[in-house]
């Protein structure tokens, strides 16, 4: 057995294991150190996962038996391209927001330091389960592992994050127990929890018709569904990404709910199959039209927001409608999974760097307001270029990362011959171009307002410990859009693709 | 319709049960204006499921799951223990999930003095009004 065989197993021990040291260390000697515990080991499981990825893409699928029992006993681990390539972009946002978090924490709350790396570690164990486990109800524990660390790190700001991170807790606890009800029903026809033995059971025993499977898989559309706030089950978002701390805004907008998708993807293609959704065929048609009305409603209520970070959370509901509208066309166009699964990577890194910077202007000048934003633009001119080359790749401008979502969604829809759709991405890009235009005009345009000419301003940046990772991120909007586009050896995005389409029999057109 | 009556709800009475919790719990989170009997809701709801994964495994006359093979072969029938280890391990979650709802009550009441959903969003919108002249 290789090494590289138990990667996926050591990314969520290690994980686990430095979430509790850093409590002993924390209390037996330094809180300085949570810190530098937290990032040495999110920087450990990073580089894992890239040699994950690395194995996955050259050799082939890597599953790992856990103590050694055979898989439909025991609980595995199955990495295939698709959580290879998931667990890399969430190991790498939780990297950026961790380095973020150093200063803005010990700003915010310099007493809590201690628990709120210990949930932030376990928060990243939970992510990191989710993605690599091939066992359902080992999934629906890390799901759960991770909703309760999520809810208590909305909740550590105190005062209103109070209530949004309850609401977030009373819903997320709903989608969670629909979720343990439809493997519940699962069970009950198959007798198994391991994904490839219920879809093998499922596939043998002529199970697609039964009334039993059909509820599980509805259970489990409306329990992932809350988890990641698609449309009409989306309320407990604005509140909860809008009063957390800035770094867990942009883990819960960036990564947070696309693992929630990932968790949905991975039981409708991996347990139900395309046999039993090509089979009841309005399912992916209904999947889109809500995603349709999740891009509009979105944007539209993004446009009324006065606060920028409630903004940004509406924008997030609409950012999952594209995923969704993706994901609803998978089995009608030659691209498969390919736009659902770009925008994830695209969507953490657009809203994690605008979360990132809208936590940056909190941080400086406690600014939560657009209109507070006047002459941003000269006293950070960093964060406001990296916040405004975010903005550009989320209205969609060549070469962004933005603008190649929107290319595949639009050739997608064409090739399916669903027209409409194309106009629903134009319309909401025109709804997101006239969304950010403002804020772009109050940091830079409507300076002279204020009386002050230019040379008076002087730059107030904030610490580089926390410049890097929105820098970086904003940066990473242009290059990761150029790398789609042209598809070099050394990061073969699209090859990760073309594996996973092939995985599933995606990306024929019928 | 007696026959329906005893085939579908009284043969099967263990599932209308929990179908019944879950809906009084789905009531309680609903309608419920205290932050407390919301959280019980969500326990009731919890409960409810884990009902249901219980009456899953049972058979009727089935012995405890440790048998050897001479017992099979004499005909003893077993309860499928499975479901009961999945749902310990549910109700580990559940006492987590209401630990933590807790904790944030226990927090609200310090901050706003009540735990009453509508007053809460009351005083939050009273201080929103207030910083807005400001």
């Amino acid at each position: 057995m290789l090494i590289v065989e138990h990667f996926p197993v050591l990314v969520v021990a290690i994980s686990m294991f430095a979430a509790f040291t850093i409590l002993i260390a924390g209390w037996l000697l330094n809180k300085k150190c949570c810190f530098f515990i937290s990032f040495i080991t999110i920087l450990v499981q990073f580089i894992l996962s890239i040699f994950i990825l690395h194995h996955v893409l050259t050799v082939g699928t890597i599953t790992y038996w856990l103590g050694g029992w055979a898989p439909p006993w025991g609980i595995e681990y199955v990495v295939d391209a698709l959580n290879a390539y998931i667990l890399v972009i969430l190991l790498f946002l939780s990297l950026v927001c961790v380095m973020y978090s150093k200063r803005y924490e010990e700003h915010e709350i310099p007493n809590k330091i201690v628990s709120y790396y210990v949930l932030y570690q376990l928060l990243v164990t939970g992510l990191c389960g989710v993605t690599v486990t091939g066992d359902i109800f080992n999934m629906y524990v890390f799901i759960e592992i991770f909703s309760l660390a999520a809810y208590a790190l909305i909740a550590s700001h105190g005062k209103i994050a109070l209530k949004a991170s309850l609401t977030y807790l009373v819903m997320g606890a709903i989608g969670a127990c629909f979720f343990l009800l439809g493997i519940g029903f699962l069970y009950s026809v198959t007798g198994s929890l391991n994904m490839y033995d219920i879809s093998c059971i499922l596939k043998t025993g002529d199970l697609y018709t039964s009334r039993v499977v059909q509820a599980a898989f509805t259970f489990f559309i409306i329990g992932m569904g809350i988890k990641m706030a698609l449309f009409p089950l989306h309320t407990w978002l604005p509140d909860a990404h809008s009063f957390a701390p800035a770094e867990i805004s942009a883990m819960l907008s960036g990564i947070i709910i696309e693992v929630s998708t990932y968790a949905l993807i991975r039981v409708c293609l991996s347990v139900f199959t395309v046999d039993f959704l090509e089979m009841y065929f309005p399912i992916t048609t209904l999947i889109c039209w809500t995603a349709a009305m999740a891009m509009i409603y979105g944007s539209v209520l993004a446009i009324a927001q006065y606060n920028l970070k409630r903004m940004l959370a509406y924008s997030s509901v609409a950012n999952m409608g594209y995923i969704m509208l993706g994901v609803g066309l998978c089995m009608s166009s030659s691209f498969g999974l390919t736009p659902a699964l770009m925008h994830i990577l695209n969507h953490a890194l657009m809203k994690g760097c605008m979360f990132l910077a809208a936590g940056a202007f909190i941080y400086k000048f406690d600014l939560w307001e657009i209109e507070d934003f006047r002459g941003l633009g000269r006293k950070m001119p960093y964060t406001t270029l990296s916040f405004i080359l975010a903005a550009l790749a989320m209205i969609g401008m060549p070469p962004s990362v933005g603008f190649v979502t929107k290319l595949y969604l639009a050739v997608a829809c064409f090739q399916a011959g669903q027209f409409v759709f194309v106009a629903v991405i134009f319309f909401s890009t025109l709804l997101i171009l006239f969304y950010f235009w403002r804020v772009i005009e109050y940091m830079y345009i409507r300076v002279e307002e204020e009386g002050a000419t230019a040379k008076e301003v002087k730059v107030d940046e904030i610490p580089w410990s926390m410049l890097i990772p929105v820098l970086v991120l904003g940066i990473l909007c242009f290059v990761v859009g150029v790398l789609w586009l042209v598809n070099t050896p050394a990061f073969p995005l699209m090859d990760i693709m073309d594996a996973v389409n092939a995985e599933f029999g995606l990306g024929v057109v019928p | 319709m007696i026959d329906w009556l005893i085939e579908e709800l009284f043969a099967k009475y263990n599932y209308w049960i929990s179908i019944v919790l879950m809906l009084i719990g789905f009531y309680a989170m609903i309608a419920k204006d205290n932050l407390i009997k919301k959280i019980i809701g969500l326990n009731i709801f919890q409960t409810a499921i884990f009902l249901f994964y219980i009456s899953l495994g049972d058979i009727t006359g089935g012995t405890e799951p440790i048998v050897s093979e001479e017992m099979i072969a004499q005909g003893y029938v077993y309860v499928n223990p499975l479901p009961h280890v999945l749902i310990l391990t549910a109700i580990v979650v559940g006492v987590a999930t209401t630990a933590v709802a807790l904790a944030l009550v226990i927090l609200m009441y310090e901050e706003y003095g009540t735990i009453e959903e509508s007053e809460i969003i009351e005083l939050e919108r009273e201080s929103a009004g207030r910083s807005d002249t400001r």
